[in-house]
């Protein structure tokens, strides 16, 4: 796989096929529908007091919800260049216009966050970036959230100069 | 999403308007405007630049100044971003949590 720069896009090119099947994954590994624990994380108390946290979930917490899918609806928009023929994928070139770079960066990070808290990851496991190989769901989910982080990286680099 | 800037806000915050004491003694607490300060927590999953970006964006803080607090709350756990009246520190805890990041509101002392 290759990422780099061209003019206002992020283009991703030579993917393989295990790695495209992880960037059509990034929509869906932001539904935190069966882990409380993901939930709690996507939308977490703003504070301890009760009344705050009664109203923050009356008023705050649908906008957060609208904002977190629009960011999502916008990466499957753009995800939808991966559809097709898998043996087409090595000249396959996914474009990420930069002006998507907030949401790719939002919905990377729901991602991250949904599999890191329904996979309960460790500070250990989330610091040990050489751990190889994917033996278990568990283990392809650390390498999600690894490979998700990044695509973070590199976009946060390319939007600062 | 669009920053306020915070020079701006904590110059705001530091000017009080005088009430009559009547006054002040039927007032609730909050409306007092007791400091409130915004606090944000480590989270091992955001990446430190990540949480840079985000300290600039929405403080208008410079890159120095923002990886100071990112530093803190990655070595201490938390770092008290800003403090001042209320409102707009529920605004800017709601930015942190649209950016993901764990972020809350807390009265000072």
């Amino acid at each position: 796989m290759e990422i780099c720069r061209q003019d206002d896009a992020l283009q991703i090119s030579d993917l393989d096929p295990f790695l495209a099947e992880l960037l059509r994954q990034i929509p869906e590994s932001t539904n935190p529908d069966g882990a409380p624990a993901a939930e709690a994380r996507l939308f977490s108390r703003p504070s301890a007091e009760k009344k705050i946290c009664a109203e923050w979930k009356s008023y705050v917490e649908p906008e957060l919800r609208r904002l977190f899918r629009s960011a999502t609806e916008t990466v499957t928009d753009d995800l939808t260049q991966l559809n097709g023929n898998e043996k087409s994928l090595s000249n396959c070139i996914l474009h990420i216009p930069i002006a998507h770079a907030d949401a790719w960066l939002n919905t990377l990070n729901q991602a991250r966050l949904v599999i890191a808290a329904k996979y309960k990851f460790s500070d250990e496991e989330l610091n040990d970036h050489d751990r190889s190989p994917i033996g278990s769901r568990r283990d392809l989910g650390l390498f999600q959230v690894n490979f998700y982080g990044f695509l973070q990286e590199f976009i946060l680099r390319e939007i600062s100069g | 999403m669009s920053a306020v800037n915070a020079g701006q806000l904590e110059k705001g915050s530091t000017s009080t308007v005088e009430a009559p004491i009547k006054e002040k003694e039927t007032r609730g607490e909050e409306e007092l405007d007791v400091p409130w300060q915004v606090v944000v927590h480590n989270d091992p999953v955001n990446l430190m630049t990540y949480v840079t970006m985000v300290f600039q964006r929405v403080f208008g803080y410079p890159r120095e100044k923002a990886e100071r607090h990112m530093l803190e709350v990655h070595q201490k756990g938390r770092s008290i971003l800003w403090s001042g009246v209320r409102e707009p520190a529920e605004f800017y805890v709601q930015q942190l949590h649209g950016y993901l990041l764990l972020a809350t509101l807390e009265k000072v002392g």
